[in-house]
């Protein structure tokens, strides 16, 4: 498998070949993770988790990924006790951890830190969310939990609401899912919609984009409802942001109307887009979209560290 | 008879002759040349507003004594895509090019990301590539923001 010894930055470094091998091998991998087989393909590896940014679920997750698969982390969990905080540069931070481990994870707090850190390490560099950038592994997740849902990823009816404009993981989403020709279906508050570049490129990948204002309309014939957090910070009033967050939250009435198979996603955390009411309906899938973030990481480090997709 | 031709910058020995630069972009590309960097000898005339039957109107910068860098070719594409370059050897053209915009482009500007990993300090030089060349549209090798208004970032 030619993913072997390479950086993932952005979902555009992988084909639709690739993201489907990367489901496939993640798919294998769910026994492991749950701890019903033990696999220790990674035994006598390090890999090194680089959290310049606190982000404790993605962080737990890479470490659980390549613990279960018998390797070893190293990781620097607080910026403010290591050496950054003396004000270190990201490179010579990078080339040091690169000297230690066999494959580095990094968040970091600015844009294109981790191209940057795939420039400066001699080790495979995996993106696990840079700024307001990339972070690939969350697609991965997401394709993984519609996959998981629907069987597939082709011709589904896919709504992405809430904050299209700052969420990153939406951007990625929306690429992916037109490399699998899904269809999109955007819902967003007219000051966070997805941003002219975003769309300017899924015109260019031949997506089928449409954009939508009734929540409940859009949801009657949906196959995915990805829900994304409406941040305070982007309003400038308190009642403002209220009124736009009322409107946008999903709740069992909203999804009266929905397919029986319609499942309901959002990256969590989330802050009131979703009533816990949805927890116990079978729309909701945030839950195991959470869940399958451990074996797609364990797919990843298998294929970038060994080469080695299913066994 | 035709009229006679009004010379309204004298010809110049040696050096290069920046002709069709888009009206009112010379200051800019005399901030590209570098005027502070050439042979203390060397004149640079500037023509501003010159009637052109190409292009309506346009500027004209010519430098004594420099031949222009690639990196600055390409920062000139980048601001003047119109513009030709001409090399002046003992009062003869030598050589005459249009400018041509590469697809990489290193070094030139700044991202207009403030929050780049390239404007934090980094030993790394800023890097784009050509995302649109009509008009030219850059997007950043690192964060991926894409720029269109060069000149306020042009380092």
């Amino acid at each position: 498998m030619a993913l072997k010894g390479r950086d993932l930055i952005s979902i555009r470094d992988l084909s639709r070949e690739e993201i489907e091998e990367v489901l496939k091998v993640a798919h294998r991998m769910i026994p492991i993770a749950e701890g019903s087989k033990i696999d220790r393909r990674l035994d006598g590896l390090i890999v090194a988790l680089a959290f310049l940014e606190p982000s404790t679920r993605t962080r737990l997750s890479f470490d659980t990924a390549a613990q279960r698969l018998g390797g070893r982390t190293i990781t620097i969990a607080d910026p403010t006790t290591s050496s950054v905080a003396k004000g270190e540069t990201l490179s010579d931070t990078v080339r040091m951890l690169s000297g230690y481990a066999d494959a580095l994870i990094l968040r970091h707090p600015n844009e294109g830190a981790a191209r940057l850190a795939a420039q400066m390490s001699d080790k495979p560099v995996i993106n696990a969310g840079d700024g307001a950038g990339q972070h690939p592994t969350q697609t991965l997740t997401d394709l993984a939990t519609i996959q998981e849902a629907h069987g597939t990823l082709s011709g589904l009816r896919v709504v992405l609401l809430g904050d299209l404009k700052y969420g990153r993981t939406v951007h990625s989403l929306a690429h992916a899912l037109a490399l699998f020709g899904a269809e999109i279906v955007l819902i967003s508050p007219p000051s966070l919609k997805l941003p002219d570049e975003v769309t300017e490129h899924l015109d260019q990948m031949g997506a089928k984009v449409r954009e939508e204002d009734q929540v409940h309309r859009a949801v009657r014939d949906a196959d995915v409802l990805y829900v994304t957090r409406i941040q305070k910070e982007r309003f400038g009033d308190e009642t403002e942001y209220a009124k736009v967050a009322g409107s946008y939250r999903i709740d069992n009435t909203v999804l009266s109307g929905a397919k029986q198979r319609l499942i309901v996603m959002h990256p969590l955390p989330r802050l009131g887009e979703i009533a816990p009411e949805v927890d116990a309906s079978p729309h909701a899938a945030y839950f195991r979209q959470a869940f399958l973030g451990v074996p797609v990481r364990m797919g990843l480090l298998s294929l970038i560290l060994t080469g080695k997709g299913s066994s | 008879m035709a009229a006679p031709r009004e010379l309204k910058i004298t010809p110049i020995k040696n050096g290069t002759v920046i002709d069709h630069i888009g009206n009112g972009l010379s200051l800019e590309v005399l901030r590209i040349i570098g005027v502070s960097e050439l042979d203390k000898d060397s004149t640079v005339s500037v023509a501003l507003h010159v009637r052109s039957q190409k292009m309506g109107w346009k500027d004209i910068v010519k430098v004594e004594n420099m031949e222009l860098s690639p990196r600055k070719v390409n920062a000139i594409a980048l601001i003047a895509p119109t513009a030709t370059i001409s090399i002046i050897r003992d009062y003869k053209v030598r050589e005459k090019r249009t400018v041509d915009l590469p697809e990489h482009i290193v070094g030139i500007a700044r991202c207009p990301n403030p929050n780049c990993i390239t404007n934090r300090g980094e030993p790394v030089e800023s890097e784009f590539e050509v995302a649109r060349r009509r008009p030219v549209v850059l997007r950043c090798v690192y964060c991926e923001r894409q720029m269109d208004d060069f000149l306020a970032h042009l380092i």
